[in-house]
């Protein structure tokens, strides 16, 4: 290992026992309020969908908290500390991809489902192939997300409390894994949901504090804080403040961005740990408020990310972010650092620390939610079976995802965290968005669309990635050194040109929707699609909030 | 059950066939089908323009501030306004409607 090098550089920028203090305090804070949540954990619906008793304001942050990982706070202040505009282009893919949640899932979901996408998915189809498909894709999707969390978690340590060695990292992976299996057993949804609203709520001051900061050091100018990023960065100099640095060089990166771009825009909307949240509302017109709240707190967000990666190109500059342990994921730290020394920068690190924490335990609740509802209670017990004794389940769940997660994190630790996450977008987009659209406005649509859709969607995404230069054959035109997964560069089995599948696999997706719909002979239930269609739009027959 | 539960409406089938959630229904996908390709157009223009019009992108308006930078903020005040534009509308055009069908379709049992 590289320990010798890291270790200077790591304890050079700031204390860790600082770091570690308050970070501690936030993990006492939070368990506690997950204790104090936990009172009301009655129900299924309790535990599944925090009592479905949150506002659209609360919500509306729990989403943001949700949705914000350390991937969008570190990577994009990173990206655009380095790669300039580029990084910028991530932030806006991510923001617009709330519309589609807004005006064409959100309300629709609310209102027809339960507690998962699947069960909206299988309302009017076959019930148990198509719940099993849901209840696939849902869990590979949450899979990779964090697996990217938790291999990310690694890498934040090396940086942010001086472990660089890889024994010390896997124990804190480990300790990552552990809190957040405590926060889905002890407060379920409702725990979980309010880690989040803690999390967003610092993360989006934290952040806020800091572009304040930056601004204030050049008058509140953008022009001359632009300006001072492109005099500190001579290799790309004016590149910066406009597109192409990083995805500009050739015909395929090129086709690489738009591919990327599909899917981050239609991925939002079918990622299952974003839908279930839709059900901890009473109702569609809170659902509706919990996304517009979103939005606004997104998007504000990313724009101090804006302001955050210029402000680091300008003030630390690239060479130091370069050098860092962390690389690009160090620019945000060592901003916070440069401008308020060890305090600011432990602030920083324990809400990057809460950031991956609230975001873990989201995706374990929507797993194993989907494991115990989906697969357990409705396809092996087909439904007969109490909400208590599917929570048994959901808790065992929660339990052998968190070993899993932990195995996984210690195992992926050093990978690329980008990859991962644009990976379950991109399965995401494939496999979920279509068939949900289709199963909400598109009355011919049946179990064969959905199968095709569904299965056609994850395998090609699937099979794209791994023939792609992200798993082998990528080299550094001018270090050859690898920038793939396997980094053993005489090992090459790459044939798909694109490091994101998307431009092939949406479009896959949709098609294998239509062409199974239409193959099949399977007449359309008409009177569940009634009852879909009118609970969607109107809302009878929605389930109802629980009153303690 | 109550009697504001409306005789015609007995099933979900009687509902949807039923004049007044037609005239729901047309007027939901009547605003969300264009806005939705309306967004998703001007994010792929802009998308399209970032990939492969370099020069006009990187053109500078004044002082630092270039071209893309404008269309990227342009991206954002785009998703708000459209947020706004949506939430104000449903909430005035859509939910009192709906409220009265499910009224109808539950009736005041509860």
């Amino acid at each position: 290992m590289t320990a010798p090098l890291m270790l200077p550089l790591a304890t050079d920028i700031g204390n860790p026992t600082v770091n570690i203090v308050i970070f501690a305090l936030f993990v006492v804070a939070t368990l506690a309020i997950v204790f104090r949540a936990s009172r009301n954990n009655k129900t299924a619906a309790d535990f599944y969908a925090g009592g479905r008793s949150f506002t659209g304001p609360q919500n509306g942050i729990a989403i943001s908290g949700d949705y914000l990982s350390a991937a969008s706070f570190l990577g994009i202040a990173g990206a655009i500390a380095l790669n300039g505009y580029d990084g910028f282009l991530y932030s806006i893919g991510f923001l617009v991809a709330w519309l589609v949640a807004l005006l064409l899932v959100a309300e629709l979901l609310r209102n027809t489902g339960r507690f998962t996408m699947a069960d909206v998915l299988s309302f009017r189809l076959k019930q148990r192939p198509v719940r099993m498909a849901a209840a696939i894709s849902t869990l590979v999707v949450c899979f990779f997300y964090l697996l990217a969390q938790m291999a990310g978690a690694g890498g934040l340590v090396a940086l942010l409390l001086g472990v660089s060695h890889r024994a010390g990292q896997s124990i804190v992976i480990a300790v990552v894994g552990i809190l957040m299996i405590t926060y889905v057993l002890v407060g379920g949804m409702k725990g979980t949901t309010w880690v989040q609203i803690v999390k967003a709520v610092l993360l989006v001051i934290g952040a806020g504090i800091m572009t304040l900061w930056v601004l204030a050091k050049y008058a509140f100018n953008l022009s001359s804080l632009l300006g001072a990023a492109v005099d500190k960065s001579p290799a790309a100099g004016e590149k910066l403040l406009s597109p192409g640095l990083q995805y500009g060089a050739t015909g395929v990166t090129k086709l690489d961005f738009i591919s990327l771009a599909l899917a981050l825009v239609l991925g939002t909307a079918g990622l299952p740990h974003v839908l279930m949240r839709f059900y901890t509302v009473p109702d569609s017109k809170e659902a509706r408020r919990s996304v517009s709240w979103a939005i606004w707190i997104i998007g504000i967000f990313y724009l101090f990310t804006l302001v955050l990666g210029y402000g680091a190109a300008a003030i630390v500059g690239p060479d130091r972010i370069k050098a860092a342990p962390g690389k690009a994921n160090s620019a945000a730290p060592l901003l916070a650092f440069e401008l308020g020394g060890e305090v600011l920068l432990g602030v920083i690190s324990a809400v990057a620390f809460a950031t991956i924490l609230a975001v873990v335990a989201g995706l374990t609740i929507t797993a194993s939610t989907s494991f115990a509802h989906d697969i357990y209670g409705q396809i092996i017990k087909k439904g007969q079976i109490s909400g208590d004794g599917e929570v048994r389940v959901a808790r065992y769940t929660a339990v052998v995802i968190g070993i899993v997660a932990i195995i996984g994190g210690i195992f992926a630790n050093g990978q690329n965290i980008a990859f991962l996450v644009a990976l379950a977008f991109a399965v995401a987009a494939s496999a979920n968005l279509p068939t949900i659209l289709y199963s909400l406005f598109w009355r011919r649509f049946n179990t064969r669309g959905a199968l095709w859709s569904i299965y056609g969607g994850l395998a090609s995404t699937i099979i794209l990635i791994v023939f792609s230069p992200v798993v082998s054959g990528k080299v550094d035109a001018k270090t050859h050194a690898s920038l793939s997964m396997i980094t053993d560069t005489s090992i090459d089995f790459h044939w798909f040109p694109l490091d994101n599948p998307g431009i092939v696999t949406i479009p896959l997706a949709f098609f294998l929707g239509w062409l199974g719909t239409v193959t099949s002979k399977e007449p359309v239930d008409v009177d569940r699609f009634a009852e879909m269609e009118v609970r969607s739009l109107t809302g009878a027959g929605a389930e109802k909030a629980v009153n303690h | 059950m109550s009697d504001t539960r409306d005789p015609d409406l007995t099933t979900y089938r009687d509902v949807q066939l039923s004049p007044d959630f037609s005239e729901l229904r047309r007027r939901f996908r009547r605003f969300v089908f264009p806005m939705t390709a309306l967004f998703l157009v001007w994010y792929f223009v802009y998308v399209l323009l970032a990939d492969y019009a370099h020069g006009f992108m990187s053109h500078k308006v004044g002082g630092n501030i270039t071209v893309a930078l404008l269309f990227g903020l342009g991206q954002f005040v785009s998703t708000f306004a459209i947020t706004l534009i949506y939430v104000r509308w449903a909430d005035r055009r859509l939910d009192p409607d709906a409220e009265k069908l499910r009224r109808q379709i539950e009736g005041e049992a509860q």
